[in-house]
């Protein structure tokens, strides 16, 4: 560096923690080694993020948050989107970029948990981590519910009728949640008005929050890796762990790799397949919200249905309540019990490579459970159905609730030392 | 213990192979003839013509410009000389006169919008295309309706078969079968100006219009797409080989 650049540096050095930050979080932040295929998914998720606030940036300039009818009858958020879909240079690309990144951060995300699950990145001392996680889960779910009404068409305004109305299950003060929610008797401008701000401000802010917490509780811990062997235990003269290596720029390098990977299936959706079989953009919201048809068969995005379908798969009254209060209670459990796993698993192993035969059943038992709710939540329901999804929540919270004792009974595998790195 | 679990693991598989035959309940059977959908101009400035003659006497199309068929190779002076009527400017929304409000009273619901109608119309059974090339073929007398047309597809549809001048007057044979649903054989009673040939052509040109206008920039988008992808291959490559540089000094 030459002495002029370096002298800026030292300069901003004195005022702000520049060069010791690239240190303690790239250069000199030591990752294991020994990262495979299911370590993309963390740097593929905030890049997600940050498309979906570039392109979101643009979509609002455009984009007219209006349920009135424009002279040719249709409302003005419908006619808005699709006049950014025709008229807006580029406009088409940048909507097709956030609705494909609103169903690619979901996919993103549910691999990144999955590879918690697989080698026990949420164990001890992972839980704040862990919990960050789930909350960062949970407030994706509302972002992405909230601007699902958005574009303002038929699943648009149905499916926000139906989970808003689950708010009026509950005993006492349900009713005027609901109310409190739409801003009105009937889901209308007011709704769409909030649900704008919500989507636009609001939400966004929490998430980069908990991001940025998640991330920070990363650093202070290290990461875990597929072995589940803390690398902090072995370290050299230099107090440097024996199998970590600097991030940057070793993992900035490997995850470029991920990322052009990732993007290049992103692109064949966002250019060849925007509307994902009905799945990404629903064929019913190319139609305006119509307050007074109701479609045949609402059916959520392909994200929550997993969760829908443990909502319907409640149908019976408890103390009195309805059986529609126990299923949005059941929903809400089947996310939040995930912020527990810290404390659920007691196997003395953190990686399934060394967890026995037990746990790995309960995986593939819940992982299926899963799968099937999730195809379940897009279809209608008849008795058959409620009931394979019935079995399949019970199925999913003993994964969960039954793991303290499964997890203790289970043969494990002595972990090793080091971490093994072909 | 690992007994239970084997046997939940067996019961599981047994709701498991359940699944696809619940999957296959859910279809209803409406047969969907696959529509020849084209991007050649010629066949898209047909069925503009077609369009603007025969839907936009109650269908708006009115998220769409009437200049913006310059994409499909018309001038602005051909699209005024031949696809504009009421003396509208060639920068103006394909909007109509007839209102919602009254077109409901009419019709007893009002005609919507086209522009998007082929991505509506998309579903399980087939694409949105499909739908519109089948619908406008099988329109047939029905006396007990007020407009004297009823459709197989769209039963007790609210539009009358505006295209039977071309293709003629259509009779149903409906058969009733074991399940209750019911089953159509058409004919041609009396024929139109073109033949069987040359109305399926005909339509076919119209529905291309029609997915043109739900996505004008489509052809647009994969040709992109095509340079984007090789692009990113590229990039994939130089990132590998990156990678696999800085790692040589990892064991």
């Amino acid at each position: 560096m030459t002495t002029k650049s370096q002298a800026l540096v030292n300069w901003i050095d004195e005022r702000f923690p520049l060069t010791s930050s690239i240190k303690g979080h790239l250069t000199e932040y030591y990752a294991p080694k020994n990262f495979n295929f299911w370590y993309f998914f963390g740097s593929l998720a905030l890049l997600v993020l940050v498309i979906q606030i570039v392109t979101g940036i643009f979509l609002v300039m455009h984009y007219k948050p209006d349920g009135t009818l424009n002279s040719a009858g249709i409302p003005v958020a419908f006619a808005s989107v699709e006049y950014i879909m025709r008229e807006v240079p580029g406009g088409w690309l940048i909507r097709y970029l956030h609705s494909t990144g609103a169903s690619a951060f979901f996919v993103v995300v549910y691999l990144h948990m999955f590879r918690g699950l697989l080698y026990g990145s949420y164990r001890k001392p992972r839980e704040l981590i862990w919990i960050f996680g789930t909350l960062i889960f949970l407030v994706l779910m509302a972002e992405a519910f909230m601007g699902y009404l958005l574009p303002w068409g038929q699943m648009s305004f149905w499916g926000a009728q139906v989970i808003i109305n689950l708010f009026s299950a509950i005993p006492l003060i349900g009713p005027d949640l609901a109310l409190m929610i739409r801003g009105d008797y009937v889901i209308g401008d007011a709704t769409l008005n909030r649900f704008f701000a919500f989507h636009v401000i609001a939400v966004p802010l929490i998430l980069i929050g908990l991001v940025a917490a998640h991330i920070i509780a990363l650093h202070e811990v290290g990461s875990n890796n597929p072995d589940g062997v803390e690398i902090k235990k072995k370290k050299d003269a230099n107090g440097i762990p024996l199998d970590g290596i600097p991030f940057h720029p070793y993992y900035t390098v490997k995850d470029i790799v991920g990322v052009v990977g990732f993007l290049i299936l992103f692109s064949a959706v966002v250019f060849f397949w925007p509307e994902g079989g009905g799945y990404f953009l629903e064929y019913n919201n190319f139609i305006p919200a119509d307050p007074l048809t109701t479609p045949l068969h609402i059916a959520p995005v392909w994200y929550f249905t997993p969760f829908y379908s443990v909502l319907r798969a409640v149908t019976y009254p408890l103390f009195g309540i309805d059986a529609k209060f126990w299923g949005v209670v059941a929903m809400g459990a089947s996310v939040v019990i995930i912020a527990f796993l810290p404390w659920l698993d007691r196997s003395p192993a953190k990686s399934i490579r060394y967890k026995g035969p037990i746990f790995k059943a309960a995986l593939v038992v819940f992982i299926i459970s899963f799968f099937i709710l999730g195809y379940l939540g897009v279809l209608p329901p008849t008795p058959m159905r409620t009931l394979v999804a019935q079995i399949c929540s019970v199925l999913y919270f003993a994964f969960f609730l039954l793991m303290p004792w499964y997890s203790k009974l289970d043969k494990c595998k002595p972990e090793p030392d080091r971490v093994n790195f072909k | 213990m690992t007994m239970n679990v084997f046997k939940t693991l067996k019961r599981f598989a047994a709701v498991l192979l359940f699944v696809p035959s619940l999957a296959l309940a859910a279809g209803a059977a409406v047969h969907l003839d696959r529509a020849p959908v084209s991007t050649d101009p010629a066949a898209l400035q047909h069925g503009a013509k077609l369009f603007v003659n025969y839907c936009m006497g109650c269908h708006s199309a009115s998220f769409m410009r009437y200049n913006m068929m310059n994409s499909i190779g018309l001038t602005d002076q051909q699209i005024r000389d031949n696809l504009m009527f009421t003396g509208e400017r060639v920068g103006d929304l394909m909007k109509i006169s007839m209102r919602p409000s009254e077109s409901k009273v009419w019709f007893g619901k009002a005609p919507p919008d086209l522009t998007l109608i082929a991505r509506q119309r998309a579903s399980g059974d087939g694409s949105g295309a499909d739908w519109l090339y089948t619908y406008l073929r099988q329109f047939y007398r029905d006396d007990q309706r007020p407009t004297g047309w009823n459709n197989v597809v769209f039963a007790n549809v609210g539009m009358p078969h505006v295209l039977w001048e071309l293709q003629g007057e259509q009779v149903a044979k409906v058969t009733e079968n074991a399940d209750g649903t019911k089953s159509f054989e058409l004919s041609l009673a009396s024929p139109g100006t073109l033949s069987v040939e040359e109305f399926d052509k005909a339509v076919a040109d119209l529905v291309s219009y029609l997915v043109w206008l739900g996505e004008p920039v489509a052809e647009k988008r994969k040709t992109i797409g095509v340079f984007v992808l090789l692009f990113l291959a590229g990039l994939f490559v130089l990132s590998y080989a990156l990678k696999k540089n800085y790692w040589r000094d990892i064991h």
